[in-house]
């Protein structure tokens, strides 16, 4: 939302082009926090240029989390908290996802720790995401139906 | 939270076993299907969602300052590290400055919380592995803690002291003298603690070369903390990322590089001797007098002076109290060290004066990840020392 490209070069957008020129992204800062938008079908790519590449390292996923926008479309941003152990730098990568069928590919092969991360996304808010080797519900009942942290859900649930 | 579990392939004899949730071992609901072949543990899937509160959907019907209260019962072990860090995150959105005294009190409240976090899981870890003892020594000095956190807040668990732009209240006379007094009489404490258990037989016996988790492991798994330091990975957000002023006291983050629960014994024993250092410098920082909240009309609730004086004044009062107020649109990711390891608050703002998203990274939630690394080809009760040296809090698992 708060998103504002900016046509400067970035360092971290620029090693990431040097690895492979293919990545798009847009480099944003809000209150000295980078944000990389990018299209999800590159996510994969550049998480693996982020985890490898000599000047980046970003090797320690600290969190995924996922907003809804409803009733904009495309609805959901899911958002990427990464860190740098070694160089101490952070980074969010954010991708968007439409609000119909919102699917994304799995970043376990990169960081294991986002098994738990991404179920709890696919538990509240429904997103699937493709190559999970165990994706189902984390913290709602198996039986549950809807995504609690959807925009339209109420927050006290819906009553029978 | 299903019940199919796949054995694994190969394994001829082996028994599906279910430990918890009520189980008192598990610290909580915490239950763990586990597949045992005659006492080892082959496969251990910790199953979570037992005490899940929705907390991160109630923030949003709350404005920014009424999720403070929620915050605190993420991790009721450790509510100042939450309140720390959903405050900064805040108070970033807003880009707002808080006075150094506030700051001062701030770190020297959280350290008492490290502390306090720390002595209970020493406590119940101990009393898991048979050394009853112990958690009554812990609960005695955590007592004194509770009183000093009832002194200012007025609250022995559910603080909520930290506010939006500073501190809910004036600390009350005599309360540093309080905490000197526990400082001054807690390093002898903390000696009989490690009399009774670093070279106790028994406790090296549980403990040495159990649960076994490596730097490599514990990265990719995203563990933090004390769990990740004892992997000889020097992570402490108050060192790298330093926040409310930690970049003016000196510390030292221990590592140990065993990689098992007998380090991570250590490594929480030395931080707590680091945060009494901290506490120390602390209460020498915190000036006598001085303004405990920024100043910021319209954001933070007007002095009672000012009210009876100035029209600006009530009127700002009651509209931060009736409406809120809100901090432009933006996002912010702020990371703060608890107990547990990174605590990341990311809190989305839509310009209204309730948080459009409140995303809580719980460091208890990450490290449950490591369990099975942990206890996988271990002894049943060698996973009572895996759990207990995880130091998970299961609301904060949840949320």
């Amino acid at each position: 939302m708060t998103d504002k490209a900016s046509l400067e070069p970035n360092p971290i957008v620029e090693l990431l082009r040097a690895a492979d020129e293919r990545v798009i992204a847009i480099a944003s800062e809000f209150r000295g926090e980078l944000t990389l938008v990018l299209p999800p079908e590159q996510l994969s790519r550049a998480a693996q240029l982020l985890r490898a590449e000599p000047g980046l390292q970003f090797d320690f996923l600290s969190d995924i989390s996922a907003v809804d926008r409803f009733p904009i479309d495309p609805r959901f941003e899911v958002n990427y908290h990464l860190l740098s152990l070694p160089l101490r730098q952070t980074l969010r990568l954010r991708v968007w996802l439409p609000g119909k069928n919102p699917v994304l590919s799995t970043v376990i092969p990169i960081w294991p720790t986002a098994n738990w991360h991404e179920r709890e996304i696919f538990d509240l808010f429904g997103i699937r995401f493709e190559g999970h080797p165990d994706l189902h519900r984390i913290l709602m009942p198996d039986d549950w139906e809807g995504y609690p942290l959807r925009k339209d859900y109420p927050v006290e649930g819906f009553r029978a | 939270m299903t019940t199919t579990v796949e054995t694994a392939a190969g394994a001829a004899q082996t028994m599906v076993l279910n430990m918890g949730p009520q189980h008192p071992s598990t610290h909580g609901v915490l239950r763990v299907v586990l597949e045992l072949d005659g006492e080892t543990v082959v496969k251990a899937r910790p199953e979570i969602g037992y005490l899940h509160t929705g907390i991160e959907k109630s923030c949003e019907a709350l404005t920014y300052s009424q999720a403070i209260t929620l915050t605190d019962r993420i991790d009721y072990l450790a509510p100042l590290s939450n309140n720390l860090g959903y405050c900064l995150a805040v108070e970033k959105l807003l880009g707002l400055e808080v006075p150094k005294r506030a700051q001062y009190i701030r770190v020297l409240l959280t350290e008492m919380t490290r502390l306090n976090s720390h002595l209970i899981w020493l406590g119940t870890h101990a009393m898991d592995l048979g050394a009853t003892s112990v958690m009554l020594y812990c609960f005695r000095e955590r007592e004194e803690i509770l009183k000093i956190f009832e002194m200012v807040s007025g609250q022995r668990m559910m603080t909520s002291y930290f506010r939006i732009g500073g501190l809910a209240l004036e600390p009350p006379p005599g309360w540093l003298e309080r905490v000197r007094h526990f400082i001054d009489m807690f390093p002898s404490r903390l000696e009989e603690y490690e009399n009774l258990l670093t070279r106790n037989r028994i406790w090296l016996m549980r403990t040495v070369g159990i649960g076994i988790l490596e730097a490599k492991d514990a990265i990719a798994l995203g563990v933090s903390g004390p769990m990740l330091r004892a992997a000889g990975v020097a992570y402490d957000v108050r060192k790298f990322f330093p926040y409310s002023s930690y970049e003016e006291f000196s510390f030292d983050i221990p590592t140990r590089t065993e990689c098992d629960s007998y380090a991570r014994y250590l490594v929480r024993v030395a931080e707590m001797r680091e945060s009494l250092k901290i506490v120390r410098q602390a209460m020498d920082k915190i000036p006598p007098d001085g303004p405990i909240r920024a100043e910021a009309p319209g954001i933070i609730p007007p002095q009672r002076e000012k009210m009876k004086t100035e029209m600006e004044a009530l009127i700002y009062h009651f509209k931060i109290f009736t409406e809120g107020f809100a901090p432009p649109p933006g996002e912010v990711y702020q990371r703060v060290e608890s107990p547990r390891g990174e605590v990341g608050y990311f809190i989305v703002s839509d310009g209204s004066p309730k948080p459009y998203r409140v995303k809580v990274r719980a460091p208890s939630f990450v490290n449950l990840q490591a369990l099975p690394k942990l206890a996988e080809g271990g002894l049943v009760a060698d996973l009572i020392a895996c759990i207990g040296t995880t130091d998970i809090v299961l609301g904060e698992v949840d949320r």
